[in-house]
């Protein structure tokens, strides 16, 4: 495809969809990274692609029946006294066989499973820019509202449980968040780029950003930045998104943390 | 130091699996500085952690007077490790963010986990001073730190706000003696 496929109309509200996500998920991934529960984000895009199946056996929306399975499996991880990678792997693997198992047993199932798992970003509709654009909202306001209260329950929990506040209802609040994020995320760029976009700008924010504050608006700017040359070659070069943003988000962080170790180790 | 106690613990017995410590009995006031004293593993730790639901009660009551607001220092240092977070940052979270002092106003655009042993644990002791609380529990707080920061801490604790109490667990004898308005002797679980 050429260039002027860049600026083709039927790709206005996928690029608005991707972009909106790209910026929005990256800061939430870094709350979930300070609570050591990033490798739940894979569970729940797993969880969250079943949901999206099970939908639409049921006639419900993709995003909807996401939305549905993802925070049902995230409250209950919530209410857990020791969540953790075990219970994790367990969603990762019950997602994925569910997600096949339902494949092999819907009309057009196969169709929907690859574009869950290549992220087929260009067939998003006004649905998914509905889901991104709330997500994206929700995320700046929850976590403007929140973030301290999510450090002080992470850092210094004692706050909580010496003054006999219940830290639940902040969990419930971050992991509903977690799960619209992750399965409207999901049903537009598929699971491994969710996961991706969730661990990856954060896990560079972490090493490399002098305080919290830059690591959020790193995380969102790694993100997006590498959103933007993900779409043009994804078009261009007429490949699937997902992998293709996958790439590029690996190979920017993979540069970022290279010019930091010959550059010299000041943080950002 | 007059009105009732901020906090009552009324022959508290604490444990994990089964009781370690205990029974203890004492009170906290608004304006003193009440130090816990004991052997190492006579479960001075513990006890406070009946407070903080870390340890299980197994006898006994903690009564608390109603809207008391309790900040805590843990004895294990913060978990800042790999976190990207200023010590001002961490400042502000915990509320603690004004009149720092002086040993930390030059460290609060560094991130948390760059710090010292000695710096990050007057952070440490620091988020939990600085915050609003009436009462204030400090389970060495000294751990890892200098002489000047000893002195500087000592220097806080002897002057509380005369509407916050303090509970402090240390092995400091010396500050134990010239902060203290009395001590406490934690015995193990018999």
């Amino acid at each position: 495809m050429g260039l002027s496929a860049l600026v083709d109309p039927i790709f206005r509200i996928p690029f608005a969809v991707g972009f909106l996500l790209a910026a929005a998920v990256p800061p939430i991934g870094c709350y979930i990274r300070l609570r050591d529960e990033w490798l739940a984000a894979l569970a729940l895009a797993q969880m969250a692609a079943a949901g999206a199946l099970a939908g639409s056996l049921l006639g419900v929306p993709p995003p909807v029946g996401a939305f549905g399975v993802a925070a049902v499996a995230a409250v209950f991880k919530g209410r857990l006294a020791r969540a953790g990678n075990d219970l994790y792997a367990f969603g990762i693997s019950a997602g994925w066989a569910a997600v096949l198992l339902i494949a092999a047993n819907v009309a057009h199932g196969d169709e929907i499973t690859h574009g869950l798992t290549d992220g087929q970003l260009y067939f998003a509709s006004w649905g998914h820019l509905a889901g991104a654009v709330v997500l994206a909202v929700a995320a700046a306001v929850v976590l403007a509202a929140a973030s301290e209260r999510l450090l002080v329950a992470r850092l210094m929990p004692e706050r909580y449980t010496a003054n006999r506040k219940p830290v639940w209802p902040l969990n419930v609040v971050f992991d509903l968040l977690v799960a619209g994020s992750v399965a409207v995320t999901t049903t537009a760029i598929g699971v491994v780029a969710t996961f991706t976009l969730v661990f990856v700008p954060a896990s560079l924010a972490f090493h490399v950003a002098s305080g919290w504050r830059r690591a959020i608006l790193m995380s969102a700017a790694l993100g997006a930045g590498s959103y933007l040359p993900a779409f043009a070659g994804a078009i261009l070069l007429d490949q699937p998104f997902g992998p293709m943003f996958v790439g590029v988000l690996v190979a920017a962080a993979g540069l970022a943390a290279t010019a930091r170790r010959l550059f010299g180790h000041r943080p950002a | 130091m007059i009105g009732e106690p901020l906090i009552v613990f009324d022959r508290v017995s604490a444990g994990y699996r089964g009781p370690v410590v205990g029974p203890a009995s004492f009170s906290v006031r608004a304006g003193e500085v009440v130090g816990l004293t004991g052997a190492n593993g006579s479960g001075k730790s513990t006890l406070l952690g009946a407070l903080t639901g870390r340890a299980q009660l197994y006898g006994g009551e903690i009564v608390r007077r109603p809207g008391l607001r309790v900040a805590f220092q843990r004895q294990e240092p913060l978990g800042v490790r790999g976190v990207p977070l200023r010590a001002g940052e961490l400042l502000a979270a915990a509320g603690a963010a004004a009149d720092v002092p002086s040993a930390l106003r030059g460290l609060l655009d560094q991130r948390a986990d760059a710090l010292s042993g000695g710096q990050l644990q007057l952070l440490q002791v620091w988020a939990a001073l600085g915050a609003e609380a009436n009462l204030v529990v400090l389970d060495e707080p000294t751990n890892n730190m200098d002489p000047q920061g000893v002195r500087a801490l000592a220097g806080v604790l002897k002057a509380p706000p005369p509407d916050r109490g303090i509970v402090l667990v240390t092995h400091d004898h010396s500050l134990l003696a010239e902060v203290c308005s009395r001590t406490v002797e934690v015995v193990r679980w018999a």
